[in-house]
């Protein structure tokens, strides 16, 4: 269970006009009056509750946690949960897709809702088996675009190699969806053996990434409204089960997978470290960005970690199958990339940290709410 | 990237450090004036990589850090009218006013909107004539070319639905303020290289000159700023104090000629308030009176503004460099980069921000664990 | 302040009342206003901060800079020996990288 996008996109035009009464910047607001810092952020939703960041983390440790408690398993979350069923162990999730535009370079909703969930699965060492489809789609959506995104999402399914076995479709008022809301859930089979978790990391593993970084977000970005910029890079957007099919076969004992998708490279690593108690130190030189990820990033003064990715992954493995896991990550095409970026570390606990270029260590940080371009 | 991989050099940088290490003979206290150039040197570690003595103290850089607080909240009150659309750049929008951020105002409804460039505010007010379109100018005098621009156009395309609120603030008088200051520390500067791009450097002459002080005008990559570090340092260890360029491929003595005329057909210098410092007289630009009909403090009737600065932000020492974040009480505490107290949090090129980044002065991890469920006795 | 990032200048449009131009950097292609660089032609480098280049980049400086850079070391040791008179037991005078304060 986790949200791909934030609640409110802070390129968004709006389609209805704002209430004025709501928006008095002085208006009373309860939370203001009892805390000292007087911003109502806490009030409400923010679209950074949405990035994948600390205020996401925030929203589900101070809000939905709590709320759910009696009725959820407690234990650290990952991408998809682990269930007993008659001996087996059954991987299961759900994600919800809004990405506006819904066609970007490398893509289109259709494609990320099959690919996120099959590699949410795929996150937890699991084969995908089936998927399900909702729809939540936007009064006005011309047929035409439904019609693509479903094929998209057919396609997708048949290179994945899952089934889509049931869904729903509700239709909504204008405005109230942007377009179409997308919903996967799927289940999956977890191979015999493996046993992958955020919590599992140990000091002295090796952190291995699966290739280049910053593509998806780079490419969203490229056709916002308000930045557009003409880029040669489209989204990364592909399933993953291949790859860690591969990754198992060379080492069943993997302690993390993780595919760092909102937030960026940084927060992954970074929920990880705190999961599992330990440091990370990575180097930056060994961080593959391709040139046109770094060029959009010096552009928009944004941080290449910070960026999300749709078809790249990160395993923590023990340092002695390092080797081996990068043969056989290189062995197929979604790991072709594959490098060894860092060390898990005893140091720092729940931290990560960078050497630089001139040599010192600089900790790399969770994103905090929605990335934003700078021009200072 | 060319041109700015390879002022990335690991090879060169260390030859820099090395370098800098040599020449140095007694503490320094440097200042550099500019926002960007205080990211990247805390976030490449440089200032921990020079010699014990030396010392790096961050200037008033960040133009965000600066906007006034009744700037801000005259942004918001304009931004909440619903016949408003609020452009601003990207940067702007989580700087805490007295009461709230335009950022939740954008989530409360309000038609706020980040542009990349000046021009898309202008081509937004030529797209909805129905609305009143309202650009937020801030910057130092990098962005004022950009800014004028801005403007000029509005007035020769004849809208009348365009106007802006400026906040423009200049690095000279504020280098002047601290210098006369009488806890100043400062010995050299680093000018910002954007600034003088556009500026060039003469009106630092006779500050060089006046207070006996070297002035480097550097750019923003590792390199640049070693070496721009490394020629203060030798300027000040031979007993020199003079202007020098090290950011030599984009600057020139005169600065962008077309640019400044531009600038000042659009802006005269006048008084600004600075957050957190205050008034620095002729540290701003204001529109001319030929262009005053396009200034939004005039065309919205914002009513009076009681601005609140929070009690605990010591965002004025830390911008006059008197202060370190790791001297704020409330700093990685109370305020943090989500919960900012005041803008040097929440500005990208604030030094807390860049502090709190780089994990300086924080004893426990700023990762937030991950969603931990309430577990309930059973 | 001042995100000012350089790109080649790869096409440029003059119909409109600014002179626009698209600018490559380093594959990333994006508008920018040439109005306060009317010198700059195809295939020049300028900076450019929120869409408006600022300045041409002057490749012969940026070349002579990473040149004095590379000179360094050499310079240093040529000082170094030199300022020692003749004691001929000078040694290089790099010290190894400095150990960073608070390095983690």
């Amino acid at each position: 269970m986790s949200e791909r996008r934030p609640m409110v996109d802070p390129f968004a035009v709006p389609a209805a006009g704002p209430d004025s009464a709501a928006l008095d910047p002085a208006a009373a607001d309860p939370s203001a009056l009892a805390c000292p810092a007087p911003i109502p952020e806490r009030a409400r939703v923010l679209l950074g509750h949405g990035s994948g960041g600390q205020l996401s983390a925030a929203l589900m440790r101070e809000v939905i946690g709590p709320a759910l408690a009696a009725a959820a398993p407690g234990g650290p979350l990952n991408d998809a949960a682990v269930v007993e069923v008659a001996g087996q162990r059954l991987a299961f999730t759900t994600d919800s897709f809004v990405v506006s535009p819904l066609e970007f370079p490398g893509g289109d909703i259709g494609e990320l809702a099959v690919n996120g969930t099959v590699n949410d699965l795929a996150m937890m060492g699991a084969q995908p088996v089936a998927l399900s489809l909702a729809y939540v789609i936007e009064e006005g959506l011309p047929i035409e675009d439904l019609r693509k995104v479903t094929e998209s999402v057919a396609r997708a399914a048949g290179r994945a190699g899952v089934q889509i076995v049931t869904g729903d479709t509700k239709v909504v008022g204008r405005g109230a969806a942007d377009g179409i809301f997308v919903n996967t859930a799927g289940i999956g089979l977890v191979a015999p053996g493996v046993s992958v978790g955020a919590d599992r990391a140990a000091v002295g593993d090796a952190v291995i990434l699966s290739g280049a970084i910053g593509l998806h977000g780079i490419a969203i970005m490229s056709v916002r409204e308000g930045l557009d910029f003409e880029v040669e890079i489209a989204s990364d957007t592909q399933p993953l089960h291949g790859l860690v099919a591969a990754i198992v076969a060379a080492c069943p004992e993997v302690r993390v997978l993780r595919d760092p998708t909102r937030g960026g490279l940084a927060s992954a690593l970074n929920e990880i470290a705190a999961a599992s108690g330990v440091g990370i130190e990575l180097r930056e030189e060994t961080i593959p960005i391709p040139g046109p990820v770094h060029a959009a990033c010096e552009m928009l003064g944004l941080d290449p970690l910070h960026v999300a990715n749709e078809g790249k992954l990160v395993a923590i493995v023990p340092a002695s199958s390092a080797e081996a896991v990068l043969a056989a990550m290189r062995a197929v095409p979604e790991g072709a990339g594959a490098v060894e970026i860092g060390r898990v570390v005893a140091d720092h606990p729940a931290m990560v940290t960078m050497r630089t270029i001139v040599g010192s260590q600089r900790v790399v940080d969770m994103l905090v709410g929605e990335q934003l371009p700078r021009i200072c | 990237m060319k041109y700015i991989d390879e002022y990335r050099n690991v090879e060169l940088a260390r030859k820099l450090v090395d370098e800098i290490h040599r020449v140095t003979t007694r503490p320094w206290a440097l200042m550099e004036v500019c926002g960007g150039q205080t990211h990247t040197l805390v976030k490449q570690g440089i200032d921990e990589a020079l010699p014990a003595g030396v010392r790096m103290i961050h200037g008033p850089g960040c133009p965000v850090c600066v906007t006034p607080l009744e700037q801000i909240d005259k942004a918001l009150a304009i931004a909440a009218r619903p016949d408003v659309i609020f452009t601003s750049y990207g940067d702007m929008l989580r700087v805490p006013g007295s009461t709230t951020d335009l950022l939740s105002l954008k989530a409360r409804g309000a038609d706020v909107r980040i542009v990349y460039s000046p021009l898309d505010a202008v081509r937004i007010a030529v797209a909805n004539p129905d609305r009143q379109v309202v650009f937020f100018a801030i910057g130092f005098e990098t962005t004022a070319p950009a800014n004028a621009m801005a403007v000029w156009q509005a007035a020769r395309l004849g809208l009348d639905n365009f106007s802006v609120l400026v906040s423009h603030v200049l690095v000279p008088p504020a280098m002047r303020a601290i210098l006369e200051s009488p806890t100043n520390q400062v010995q050299a500067f680093l000018a910002a290289g954007h600034v003088c791009a556009v500026m060039g450097w003469t009106e630092y002459e006779p500050i060089a000159a006046r207070y006996h002080v070297p002035i480097v005008v550097t750019g923003f990559e590792p390199l640049d700023l070693l070496e721009g570090i490394l020629m203060a340092i030798r300027q000040l260890e031979e007993g020199r104090a003079v202007v020098e360029n090290q950011y030599a491929r984009a600057v020139k003595r005169e600065g962008n000629r077309q640019a400044q005329e531009t600038v000042f057909r659009v802006f005269d210098v006048g008084d600004r308030k600075w957050r957190g410092i205050g008034m620095i007289a002729s540290s701003g630009y204001h529109l001319r009176p030929e262009f005053a009909r396009f200034d939004a403090e005039t065309r919205f009737d914002v009513g009076t503004i009681t601005t609140a600065e929070h009690p605990a932000c010591i965002a004025g020492e830390i911008l006059q460099g008197t202060k370190t974040p790791l001297d704020c009480t409330a700093y990685g505490v109370l305020c943090s980069p989500r919960k900012p107290l005041g803008a040097p949090m929440v500005s990208s090129e604030g030094v807390c921000s860049a502090y709190h980044a780089a994990g300086r002065g924080l004893a426990a991890p700023t990762a937030v664990p991950l969603y931990e469920l309430t577990r309930r006795e059973p | 302040m001042c995100l000012g990032i350089p790109g080649k200048v790869v096409e440029i449009r003059d119909d409109g009342p600014l002179r626009m131009a698209r600018v490559d950097f380093g594959g990333v292609r994006k508008e920018a206003c040439l109005a306060y660089v009317p010198e700059v032609v195809l295939g020049d480098y300028v900076i450019v901060h929120v869409g408006f280049a600022i300045s041409q980049l002057d490749e012969e400086e940026a070349m002579k800079t990473l040149e004095m850079l590379r000179a360094i070391d050499a310079e240093g040791v040529a000082m170094e020996l030199g300022s020692m008179g003749d004691d001929s037991t000078a040694g290089p005078p790099a010290a190894p990288p400095p150990q960073l304060p608070g390095a983690v």
